[in-house]
């Protein structure tokens, strides 16, 4: 006889509009397991989750704690539960101190005061008790994505956690912080505390979990004993079937230096030196990977190139003339297309129609404009071609492309700038929050303008994604490139600690 | 002899400065938990404007200034609550909703203030009076600057360090600033953002009503049309110079009223500059901080943005 489980979800429903983002969901956690939840962007998983803590209501289902049915109102009954959750975005006041984050909403035993002492007492204690060291009197802002998330995890058990449920933790994390993080995870199961693992990577559920849940499309798919689970059964429990996993893309093709960074620096007023020195040559035909926790200077090196932040000092060279002073419109009449990290606020106008936003750029120029008026018809005729050439999928032309779903979006913005980019390409985090599918034809658009000669700089924080399709990876780390590594996957190793601080020569 | 009449000179325009910053300080302090909450609040003119004529009616119904006060703290925490339902619970833009607030606050004062007396003949009311306190007030320029004053001005002085108590040093100010700082996190851990919005949206409005009862009692006993005239602006202006620190804010404070009392004085010099100018004296100052503070990112990271944000 099992005993029974220290959590049941029933027939959990939950519907936003016509969406059905939970159906019938059935889950169960037991005690001292860590249970993944696995599942493609979209599958219902933090649906799930914040119905767990009373972010949202159930449109039906019921949820049993400790063997007993319980209604979750908000997150305050959650805490009373025992129950807590560390965000994806992690929910912490940047201009707060460690301490005051921990103490918001805590009761204090001499209300009205903020127990001070006591917390500070206890923090030690937690401390050691977990290997959770850290210093409470430094503002957030000033510590790294992997500490911030232990302050997180120290709050939720200040509140006294039996169940904590981690959404994508491992998202913001080096390989390296990873292992660390397992650790913890490891140390905290031991202290009795159970944990929901949520996350999309396969290998990652695969060595911390104890059974493994997979939701596709809002509806759970099944449960599996981790130790009977590989990564092709699980990918096909993802998607619906079997897919391809790990292709890689054919690597080489590069031919003559097209861009060249020598000793370019970005000097911010108070911030200091956010990209140091930076030397690169992008050689046409290729794809150069720019690997690096977010944060290090990827995108302050992405808004350089294209000539949205002018540099304070160095040199940028296109097919070996200097560009002094680049601009966006210099770029763009130099050839070069931009995929921005940011497509909803940066590469795309959300209220503008898809037609509209795939001339963003081109409005200007002819055959769009003629004597300062737009032509509507070849506008129109040019978003009917890219609509089926990158197979967009959209109710119309005219529709909003902020209606679209995340990987459309992104079509879109390739649509656009591919066309731009008749010399060389930025694309930051060009998969970032897309699903398989969407992600795999991205890629493929991406070699495809490799194949023509054009030049890839290619920055994101998917290690994966940067080994299947680069030639060459440089890690970027507070603004420096520590090293250049060939794009293979016995890189990685050396890739994970340059994204820690340490440098090429160091390691080799 | 000419030292003398310089530092009467100083003693009696800091007196007036500190006067005149009570208002100022008053609407501040609501201004600033407000602020703090993440809640934008342009509308502290109108909720002034508001505590004015609260005050006015207060007194002439009870016949006590007290009563005025409790009359403008009602009238301004009114406002506040309405402020809180339509930027709160039904989302309105928080700039546009403050900038109509002070337009109906104004219309609407103006108009129950003229249906009421036809002849335009107004009828005095109890007022506060000077009360200078026993000791300090006896000590050579502090006690004639600060402590010589009415009863509303020593209340301000109390509410400096209670107000940096409450804010800065209690559970409840925490919860308030983390609900100005990233609202979701603070429902995560079980603030109830809707619910601290409000609360302090009606304080806020209950101390620029005491702001306004200073205004219509405190210095002239009635009621008339203009008596704010902008202190509600510079009560914001003030707040961003203040850096939202309570201690600071009144400093700023001073610096508004005593900048005021210096034009009222120039004016009578017969220096040779037209009065309009030195009229126009505190309000430039206003404008310059504005200028020089408004964009230094130490702002409540959440302010004037609607929660929850979808």
């Amino acid at each position: 006889m099992m005993p029974a489980p220290l959590l049941e979800m029933r027939q959990i429903v939950k519907t936003f509009g016509s969406l059905r983002a939970n159906d019938r969901v059935d889950f169960e956690v037991r005690s001292g397991e860590i249970h993944a939840l696995l599942g493609e962007n979209g599958a219902g998983k933090t649906t799930l989750m914040n119905i767990l803590y009373g972010l949202y209501q159930p449109d039906s289902g019921e949820i049993f704690w400790k063997g007993e049915k319980i209604v979750l109102h908000s997150p305050r009954d959650a805490i009373r539960h025992r129950i807590g959750m560390i965000h994806q975005h992690l929910m912490l006041v940047p201009n707060f101190t460690v301490l005051e984050n921990i103490l918001v909403g805590l009761p204090s035993p001499q209300e009205p005061l903020l127990p001070i002492q006591e917390t500070l007492a206890r923090l030690k204690d937690f401390a050691a008790q977990y290997g959770l060291p850290i210093d409470p009197t430094l503002k957030v802002k000033q510590l790294p994505l992997g500490l911030q998330q232990r302050v997180e995890i120290l709050k939720a058990l200040f509140r006294g956690a039996d169940l904590l449920i981690l959404d994508e933790p491992t998202a913001v994390l080096s390989p390296l912080e990873v292992e660390d993080f397992f650790a913890v995870l490891r140390n905290l199961v031991d202290k009795g505390v159970s944990i929901i693992f949520i996350s999309h990577k396969l290998d990652e559920v695969l060595r911390i979990s104890d059974r493994i849940t997979v939701l596709r499309q809002g509806k759970r798919v099944g449960t599996i004993e981790t130790r009977q689970a590989t990564q092709p059964i699980l990918a096909e429990m993802m998607v619906g079937r079997a897919v391809a996993l790990d292709h890689g893309f054919p690597k080489g093709g590069a031919a003559q230096p097209l861009l060249e960074l020598k000793g370019v620096s970005l000097i911010r007023p108070k911030v200091g030196r956010v990209l140091k020195d930076i030397n690169l040559t992008l050689h046409s035909g290729e794809i150069l990977g720019i690997a690096g926790i977010d944060g290090n200077g990827q995108e302050e090196l992405a808004d350089v190139i294209c000539g949205l932040i002018p540099y304070s000092e160095g040199q940028m060279l296109l097919e070996g003339r200097p560009i002094p002073n680049p601009t966006p419109r210099k770029m763009k009449a130099a050839g070069l297309g931009y995929v921005p990290a940011d497509r909803q606020r940066v590469g795309l106008v959300k209220n503008f129609s898809i037609a509209h936003n795939l001339v963003l750029k081109s409005f200007d120029d002819p055959p769009f404009n003629r004597h300062g008026f737009l032509r509507e018809k070849v506008v129109h005729l040019n978003a009917q071609q890219v609509v089926e050439a990158f197979d967009i999928r959209a109710a119309a032309l005219s529709q909003p492309v902020g209606e679209l779903s995340g990987g459309n979006q992104q079509k879109v913005i390739l649509g656009r700038e591919l066309k731009l980019a008749t010399r060389l390409l930025v694309a930051v985090h060009p998969t970032r929050g897309l699903d398989v599918g969407a992600t795999e034809s991205v890629r493929q658009f991406l070699h495809a303008q490799k194949e023509k000669g054009i030049g890839i700089l290619l920055i994101s924080a998917d290690l994966d994604e940067l080994l299947a399709m680069s030639d060459r990876i440089a890690v970027l780390f507070r603004g420096e490139i520590l090293g250049i590594v060939p794009g293979e996957a016995a890189s990685l190793p050396a890739i994970s600690r340059m994204m820690l601080g340490e440098r090429l020569e160091a390691i080799a | 002899m000419e030292e003398f009449v310089w530092l009467t000179f100083l003693v009696s325009l800091l007196a007036a400065g500190v006067r005149l910053a009570t208002p100022l300080l008053f609407a501040a302090l609501g201004g600033i938990t407000n602020e703090l909450a993440g809640v934008l609040n342009i509308g502290l003119e109108g909720m002034m404007i508001g505590g004015t004529f609260g005050a006015y009616i207060g007194a002439l119904l009870s016949g006590s200034e007290w009563g005025g006060a409790l009359g403008g703290m009602l009238a301004g925490g009114l406002l506040g609550l309405l402020f809180a339902f339509l930027s709160i619970t039904w989302r309105g833009d928080q700039v546009v909703l403050g900038t109509g607030l002070n337009i109906f606050a104004l219309g609407l004062t103006s108009f129950l203030f003229r249906s009421m007396y036809k002849a335009g003949i107004t009828q005095f009311v109890p007022s506060f009076q000077v009360w200078n306190i026993p000791l300090l007030s006896d000590i050579p320029l502090i006690g004639q600057i600060f402590f010589r004053q009415v009863p509303l001005v020593y209340l301000a002085y109390l509410l400096i360090p209670i107000a940096t108590f409450l804010l800065y040093k209690t559970t409840w100010g925490l919860k308030l600033r983390c609900c100005g700082e990233h609202p979701r996190a603070a429902e995560t851990v079980g603030v109830n953002v809707i619910k601290t919005r409000y609360l302090a949206l009606c304080l806020s409005g209950m101390l620029a009503g005491l702001g306004g009862t200073f205004l219509s009692l405190g210095q002239i006993p009635a009621f008339t049309e203009g008596l704010v005239s902008g202190r509600g602006f510079i009560a914001l202006a003030a707040i961003i110079f203040g850096r939202w620190k309570p201690l600071n804010v009144a400093l700023a404070c001073l610096l508004f009223g005593v900048a005021d009392a210096l034009q009222l004085r120039l004016q009578g010099f017969g220096l040779p500059i037209r009065y309009e100018f030195l009229l126009m004296f505190p309000y430039l100052l206003t404008l310059i901080t504005f200028v020089i503070f408004v964009n230094r990112g130490d702002s409540p990271a959440a302010l004037g943005k609607p929660y929850p944000d979808q």
